[in-house]
């Protein structure tokens, strides 16, 4: 035996190697994994047979169905359905192999971790996102080779059957990408399940969270196919664009989810699937009373707002930073938007306006808020309306990576910007649209900052735990944060904002309507 | 060559591993001991870089384990508790296969792992998949895995705990021969006779902290005292233990033996044979009693028990 200790460095990246040469040095380490477990799966009969018959005995079988309906549909009339059916066979043709992909996905991380062959490898120079990459890879490959072949046997059955469809090449581009972004879903998805799991039966229980929702997908793919007014056209279907676009998108999160959770620790940490709700709940309340990082609860009130509030909203900088911009950005949206011709209000010059009986009625309407108990019930619709938008964003938020809240929250301000650009363009005034928002706006306005930068915090911190924490500990960070300053600062707010737009706002609206 | 500083490991409340501190130089065998659940397993994980630290620091070939996680993983080869190893592989493919991930090339791979397949007897099984091999064979590859990137410090968890005697014998021996060519290791095992033969330094861990740490002499000296003597003569004894007493410190005594704590044999042996002698009673034998790791190993864990007790009872 030769005793010579090995001096090679691969995996290092020295400070000068350029960014390209990191990438090809994780990619060469990854796919040694890629084709260690690509050779091992096509070692399996239990997925190198379904493999097969999907590749080449269910495109002849779709083919046949395609055929039949066709046909039997031209006996009513409606070619035009028939001749539908025939891409979207070629989507499920391509469809059922990728379903294959999460089987493979949840065998590939958890059934290794079950095995316990899993150490070995963690124990190697092998980076984390090399593994990751390799066994996501490795999940892809096999069911994506059949989908395409399973894909182009149909294709290539068509040209020599009596269907005579001729696609559009933009609509096979589609399906094929179709085809890939939902393997790539399925298969970044099924990371996440697999790292909540020890064993492949519970992981197979948790994979309905991700089959439930790509059923929806295709029904509504499948349903944007038939209906498609653009269905022939040479750039595609525009819907399906959309969706391809979406599910990238999806992809792209799920994939720094993934990236976040398949680390070491978490691998090797979880040793049973028990969730301690109890202890769970227990610490988020913890981190709701913090004054600092090791969760020291404060002492009393005084405390917990100067220590506690403030820690936590230098915690939420950066998602309030993102929060504002993204506000800011739907407000000018919508401004430019109001600038379309097609989409401006017809509405009278001020002169006219402030000469007619609409502004008195104006004046008249707003003036009839002004009786308590009629504030005091818009007070109240105020808080319910505002209260239950942000509660959806948030809640929304954590099934959408946070992306609920830069959606449904900023829609305010895209209308506001479009109604500025209307009373512009109308040569108004704008000091009274000042009025309206400003006066209860400068509580709502940060509040609402704050709330959106909440559910975005909650949503995305899964994607990238900040460094040295976990995803659960993360994630159990950034809750307690929400309860604490949705207690402190958005219910308070609220309240005062409700107020304010209720009792004060109407008030300086017709002051300055000159009422 | 493998240095913690302070080492210590929390699973949320739990801590698994308490501020521990161990060195151990190169070209020598660290056995670290422990009942089930001690923290051997996550020490020797915080070792090869998979669990990072909570605190305090873990060095390996001069590589900190957080800074440089891929650097020390490339400096050591782990033989896991599962050997854990891909069933539907063959020997030489499996070997292949971590050959690549290390970036050995294809000749060294193949050189390297024919020479340790030879090295223990597993050439007959060179292109049999690993799901047929049994048992003792599994845990061979998987040790032969960890050789085959020759790496400077070698993390071995129960490394002949399903082994036939033989196969035993093949891997002390490796070690052995390995530990000469200034490799390192930390051996953790229940075997403490493989550990008593193989260890330059033993450490014994319970309920994360180390609570014995030395060498099998210091050890022995700690916590079973002075080395044991017996000395046996023909006929009884009539008398005599309480007369060495003035000369040994005398344990225990029986018919026609007696034995003592000596702490200095080369002294006090020859003086106590003269005295002896000299009173006309013939001695058949003077030998050391044999004190085992098991021996140290119980009382260690014991002394710990006691003290736990303790500590409790101030508590309440």
């Amino acid at each position: 035996m030769t005793t010579s200790t090995n001096s090679f460095d691969p995996h290092i990246a020295s400070d000068q190697t350029t960014r390209w040469a990191t990438f090809t040095t994780t990619m060469q380490n990854a796919l040694i994994i890629t084709r260690r477990e690509v050779r091992d799966s096509f070692r399996d009969w239990r997925i190198l047979a379904p493999i097969f018959i999907l590749t080449f005995l269910f495109p002849f079988l779709a083919q046949f169905v395609a055929a039949r309906f066709s046909a039997w549909l031209t006996g009513f009339g409606a070619e035009l359905i028939g001749e539908r059916t025939i891409p979207f066979l070629l989507m499920i043709v391509g469809f059922f192999p990728i379903s294959i992909s999460l089987v493979i996905a949840l065998e590939t991380f958890v059934g290794e971790k079950e095995r316990r062959s899993l150490e070995p490898l963690l124990s190697t120079p092998l980076t984390n996102t090399e593994l990751y990459i390799g066994k996501t890879l490795s999940a892809m490959i096999p069911p994506l080779i059949s989908s395409y072949g399973g894909m182009a046997v149909y294709l290539t059955t068509l040209l020599f059957t009596e269907l005579a469809w001729r696609p559009q090449p933009m609509l096979i581009v589609q399906i094929v990408l179709l085809t890939t972004v939902q393997a790539l879903v399925m298969v970044t998805g099924a990371v996440v399940v697999s790292s909540q799991t020890t064993s492949t039966r519970a992981a197979n229980l948790l994979a309905s969270f991700i089959i439930i929702p790509m059923t929806l997908i295709i029904n509504g793919e499948s349903i944007i196919m038939f209906l498609a007014p653009d269905a022939d056209s040479p750039s595609g279907i525009g819907a399906l664009w959309a969706i391809i676009i979406g599910m990238f998108v999806v992809c792209i999160l799920l994939l720094r989810v993934g990236n976040a959770i398949f680390n070491r620790e978490e691998l090797l940490g979880r040793a049973i699937d028990q969730l301690n709700i109890f202890g769970v709940m227990k610490k988020i309340g913890r981190f709701a009373r913090s004054i600092d990082d090791e969760g020291t609860t404060a002492s009393n009130l005084i405390e917990w707002y100067s220590k506690g509030v403030t820690l936590s909203l230098r915690r939420l900088r950066t998602a309030m930073q993102v929060a504002a911009l993204v506000f800011i950005v739907a407000f000018f949206a919508g401004f430019l938007f109001g600038q379309l011709e097609q989409w401006r209000l017809p509405l009278p010059p001020q002169d006219e306006f402030l000469g007619t009986d609409e502004l008195s009625n104006a004046t008249e309407i707003m003036s009839s808020f002004l009786n308590t108990s009629t504030q005091s019930s818009a007070m109240g619709f105020i808080i319910l309306q505002n209260g239950r938008i942000l509660l959806a964003a948030m809640i929304l938020s954590i099934f959408t990576f946070g992306v609920a809240s830069l959606t449904l929250t900023p829609l305010t301000y895209l209308i506001l910007g479009y109604l500025l650009a209307q009373v512009l363009i109308a040569g108004y005034d704008p000091l009274f649209l000042f009025g309206a928002v400003f006066t209860h706006g400068i509580i709502e306005i940060p509040v609402i900052v704050i709330a959106a930068a909440l559910g975005l915090r909650l949503g995305s911190i899964v994607t990238r735990p900040p460094r040295g924490e976990t995803v659960g500990e993360a994630w159990m960070v950034a809750f307690g944060d929400t309860v604490k300053l949705t207690i402190a600062l958005v219910i308070p707010g609220l309240i005062i904002a409700a107020f304010l737009e209720a009792f004060v706002t109407p008030r300086v609206v017709i002051a300055l309507l000159g009422g | 060559m493998i240095e913690c500083n302070d080492l210590t490991k929390d699973f949320g409340s739990f801590r698994a591993v308490d501020h521990i501190n161990l060195h151990v130089e190169a070209g020598s065998v660290l056995a670290l001991l422990g009942p089930n659940g001690a923290g051997k397993t996550t020490t020797v994980r915080m070792m090869t870089s998979i669990l990072p630290p909570s605190s305090g620091a873990v060095r390996i070939a001069g590589y900190d384990v957080v800074e440089k996680p891929e650097k020390v993983r490339s400096k050591v080869g782990v033989l896991t508790e599962q050997h854990g190893l891909y069933e539907r592989m063959k020997g030489l493919e499996y070997l292949d296969f971590f050959g690549q991930v290390y970036h050995l090339s294809k000749d060294e791979r193949r050189k390297r792992a024919l020479a340790l397949m030879e090295r223990f007897d597993l050439t007959f099984a060179l292109d049999k998949r690993l799901g047929e091999y049994s048992k003792g064979m599994k845990q061979k590859l998987a040790l032969v895995r960890a050789m085959l990137h020759e790496p400077p410090v070698l993390l071995l968890d129960e490394p002949t705990s399903a082994m036939d005697p033989l196969s035993a014998k093949q891997v002390r021996d490796a070690i052995v021969d390995l530990q000469r060519g200034e490799r390192t290791f930390l051996i953790t095992t229940h075997n403490l006779a493989e550990a008593q033969a193989l260890a330059d330094r033993i450490a014994i861990i319970r309920h994360g902290r180390i609570i014995a740490n030395g060498t099998f002499v210091e050890l022995a000296k700690q916590f079973v005292g002075e080395p044991l003597m017996e000395l046996r003569v023909k006929g009884h004894l009539n008398g005599l233990v309480q007369d060495v007493s003035n000369l040994v410190q005398v344990d225990s005594s029986g018919d026609d033996w007696v034995r003592y704590r000596a702490d200095d044999p080369f002294e006090t042996n020859p003086n106590l044979l003269r005295h002896v002698t000299g009173l006309g009673v013939d001695v058949i034998t003077l030998a050391p009693v044999s004190q085992t790791l098991e021996d140290i190993y119980l009382e260690v864990v014991r002394e710990d028990e006691l003290l736990e007790g303790g500590t409790h009872d101030d508590i309440h």
